[in-house]
């Protein structure tokens, strides 16, 4: 009886235990890895990846996927990157448009991220199109377009840099020691966290991916829900290419490839459920950390980095394994 | 005639599900060339008992015995080797493939060279060829079958089971998708098969058709055999009164609603843009009344309601709400002029399963009425006044359950259809339509469903309830529409309501004697 209860806490926590096995593993090889600094720059590198996961997040309760994500913070990276240089920059890439405050690539990135979630959406929900095959045509369309977009003289297909002072701030300053990317990351996480469990939005949505079918006879309009899961997780992705640009002061078409499998993975691995209806920030939130662990860590006791492939695939297949135990258990 | 005297002898078939006999000692005997019909009201037995002889289930007592020789038949694929072959009443044609490869499915022709085994192209299309020829069907065996409309994919499905040379063939309602002369070929077929000795087990509610085709009819009722008559002795009379004959039990709480003359519900001529489905259909319903709709499987009772909820599109047709007309174009239209509508498959349109009993309870109103379940002044949820809300109606419908927080997923059937009915209540509505509400749960708390319908109907509101349980229609409703083949087939009424002429309804549709109006 006490170790049934035992193990069905392990299955219930595997996420934590998971995550502070590998801390303590890390730590005994490198005992300089528990620092503030550290724990400083691995959430600054998970800041943007944060954002890809809260809007998957939202994607999967109302029972979709958004595999454009990672291409659209690639194009917003770009983009805003684009209207970010320097004006004495011997690359620039818009050379006739004046001087403009430091918002306006933040907000194009966040508009174009908007607009390519409407027509995601749209593909999916009027179209019918399945949203993983829906992900497949936009991400195609969205690197095309990015790199034609880059391919504008001057610029001529080379990575975007001489990026004003103001944007690079933005990805490398802090107020009172924390990194902006981090406030980002977190204000995310809490407007996610408040829409999902405070308003009726949020329910809905929970209702929508729960059982389509039932939320339609409910009187809830599945459309608008789809549209707006899309249209949220697109204006995410694309704010996120945004950071990875302001942190790495660079940007160019290749950015964030593949980001959208480990957002989704995150999102798993924390709990949410492929066919919809379930999943929470604090797990997704908790998925991320763990991929960024590995990363860092890895890395940190010097460990080839082809191991974190396998380490991270791992992960996820036993997580997902253990999970699917404790819906088995249940019926 | 062959010598043998059957060709098929099911005795003493028994079958039980976990807290069901679905079949009690029947037996079934079918001479060889002849059209022997399976007939009884939904959930006879009839489908169990052809599924026991075609091996989908394992009958729990009785033997089948097939050309005189005992046999066990424990899959489909023995029963095909036995020269048995089943139509089924829900068919699943490979659509993307041609109609020689479905009919072929499963034993395409080859030729082997090279030890690999090629498509015998020629062959395939030229067998299918023959088999069409021979039933006169008029279809090209390289067209894909997805091209073809569903009638033909069920003459598709008769000229594969054909081509198995089966000798007793399994019908399950194979006119319920077909037009007129669809009908008028396959009995062309039937009438073939019979000349070639194929003996023809058909089950069908059309008593019209049963008495054209069949040579003995054999009626089965609860899970028992009524009895085996030759069809010539058999009038539509004789074949509804064998077919019910049950007794009413006290199983319904005193009637003490009483309906008033205030009409409060009216449909006007609604017709579904599919010429299958409902079809002109008009009745009206009045304040604090219960009113059924009765009919068969497949007479588009559902069909028609989910359409009056906003669900499905209505070509032509009005519907009143005190005497307004409305224009409902989704469900929201519908429970904003307070409808409610209980859908008849929980799993598939009613629970939203990973979801709380909370949740599930709070699903409608709070998505049309936001504003109730909002703290003062903010956008945000008030979790206290969802969760007194919930728990008023987890107490007033008694649903067993751990707590609020608990899935909808986890509770038992009946608990479950309370919480759901708990939904809507919860809205408020005027107009309750229930689509077989006490489905699949047990009978105190189909019980409680019961006094739940009496409770709305004394308090003014209308109680529309679709049930294919013929003493829970008869017993609650105050007046039944009986529905056949998408229309309205009549309305019953006081003393009218007799089992009798609500099956002869259900299974006859006469334009001129129903007078439909418009």
């Amino acid at each position: 009886m006490n170790t049934k209860k035992i193990s069905k806490l392990l299955v219930n926590n595997i996420l934590y235990i998971c995550l502070l096995l590998m801390i303590a593993a890390i730590a005994v090889a490198s005992p300089s890895f528990l620092s503030l600094r550290v724990l400083s720059d691995v959430l600054i590198q998970s800041a943007p990846k944060i954002l890809l996961a809260m809007g998957m997040l939202v994607v999967i309760i109302a029972g979709g996927m958004d595999m454009t994500v990672g291409r659209l913070a690639g194009l917003g990276a770009v983009l805003s990157g684009t209207f970010a240089q320097q004006a004495t920059y011997y690359l620039k890439f818009w050379p006739s448009i004046p001087e403009l405050p430091i918002i306006v690539p933040i907000l194009v990135s966040f508009v174009v991220g908007l607009v390519v979630g409407c027509v995601t959406g749209i593909i999916i929900s009027k179209l019918s199109v399945p949203a993983f095959l829906a992900g497949l045509g936009m991400q195609q369309i969205l690197y095309g377009g990015n790199l034609l977009l880059l391919r504008k003289e001057p610029n001529s297909s080379q990575p975007l840099a001489g990026f004003k002072p103001e944007f690079t701030a933005f990805g490398t300053g802090s107020v009172f020691g924390i990194s902006y990317l981090i406030i980002v990351a977190v204000v995310v996480m809490a407007v996610v966290f408040i829409l999902l469990n405070m308003t009726t939005l949020g329910k809905n949505i929970y209702a929508t991916g729960g059982n389509r079918e039932a939320a339609k006879v409910a009187g809830i309009n599945v459309f608008k829900i789809d549209m707006f899961v899309y249209m949220f997780s697109g204006a995410l992705a694309s704010l996120a290419g945004c950071m990875l640009a302001a942190r790495t002061g660079s940007a160019n078409a290749s950015f964030a490839e593949g980001y959208e499998m480990d957002a989704i993975a995150s999102c798993i691995i924390g709990g949410a459920s492929f066919a919809g209806g379930i999943g929470n920030v604090p797990g997704a939130f908790l998925g991320v950390i763990i991929f960024s662990v590995i990363n860092y860590g890895l890395t940190f006791v010097g460990l080839s980095s082809y191991w974190q492939y396998i380490v991270k695939g791992l992960i996820i297949v036993v997580a997902v394994a253990l999970d699917m135990r404790k819906y088995s258990a249940k019926n | 005639m062959s010598d043998l005297k059957y060709v098929l002898e099911a005795a003493d078939i028994t079958k039980t599900f976990p807290g069901v006999k679905a079949l009690d000692k029947v037996s079934l005997r079918v001479r060889p060339g002849t059209v022997h019909a399976l007939m009884g009201e939904n959930g006879a037995g009839k489908s169990t008992l052809m599924k026991c002889i075609y091996g989908i289930y394992s009958p729990d007592e009785g033997s089948i015995r097939v050309n005189g020789d005992e046999v066990q038949i424990h899959n489909p694929r023995m029963a095909m080797d036995l020269g048995i072959s089943m139509i089924h009443q829900e068919l699943h044609p490979v659509r993307p493939q041609t109609a020689a490869e479905n009919i072929f499915l499963g034993r395409i022709p080859y030729k082997k060279a090279a030890g690999i085994r090629w498509v015998d192209k020629d062959r395939l299309v030229n067998e299918s060829q023959k088999v069409f020829d021979r039933l006169g069907l008029d279809i090209d065996p390289k067209q894909k079958v997805g091209e073809l409309s569903t009638s033909y994919c069920q003459l598709i499905e008769i000229a594969r089971a054909v081509s198995f040379g089966a000798k007793i063939i399994i019908m399950d309602e194979p006119t319920s998708s077909l037009t007129e002369t669809e009908t008028e070929i396959l009995f062309r077929i039937i009438k073939q098969l019979k000349e070639e000795n194929v003996a023809i087990i058909y089950i069908s509610h059309k008593i019209d058709e049963i008495l054209q085709i069949s040579d003995e009819i054999t009626i089965m009722r609860d899970g028992q055999l009524v009895g085996t008559w030759p069809a010539k002795d058999m009038t539509t009379d004789t074949i509804v009164s064998r077919m019910v004959g049950r007794e009413m039990n006290d199983r319904f709480p005193p009637r003490t609603h009483k309906p008033s003359n205030e009409e409060l519900f009216r449909a006007e001529g609604l017709c579904s843009p599919n010429p299958h489905s409902f079809q002109n259909v008009s009745f009206s319903v009045r304040k604090g009344e219960i009113f059924g709709i009765g009919g068969l499987v497949g007479s588009q009772r559902s069909e028609l309601m989910e359409a009056i909820f906003g669900l499905r599109s209505i070509e032509a047709g009005k519907i009143f709400i005190n005497g307004k007309e409305v224009h409902i174009r989704r469900p929201l239209d519908a429970v904003r002029n307070k409808m409610a509508l209980l859908t008849e498959d929980r799993r598939k349109t009613g629970n939203i399963g990973p979801a709380s009993i909370a949740d599930n309870t709070l699903v409608v109103e709070q998505n049309v009425n936001p504003g109730r379940y909002r703290k003062k002044g903010l956008p945000f949820i008030d979790y206290a006044k969802r969760n007194q809300d919930a728990q008023k109606y987890v107490d007033k419908l008694s649903v067993k359950t751990p707590s609020l927080k608990t899935q909808i997923q986890t509770l038992s059937g009946g608990n479950q259809q309370k919480v759901l009915l708990g939904r809507w209540l919860l809205s408020e509505p005027d107009i309750l339509i229930l689509d077989e509400p006490t489905r699949g749960i047990d009978v105190g708390a189909k019980y409680e469903i019961y006094e739940l319908m009496e409770e709305m109907a004394r308090e003014g509101k209308c109680v529309v309830m679709i049930s294919s349980e013929m003493p829970e229609l008869m017993g609650m409703s105050d007046r039944i529409m009986v529905m056949c083949e998408g229309h309205n087939s009549g309305i019953l009424e006081g003393n009218e309501i007799q089992e009798e002429r609500i099956m002869l309804l259900a299974s006859t549709y006469k334009a001129e004697e129903t007078g439909e109006q418009k």
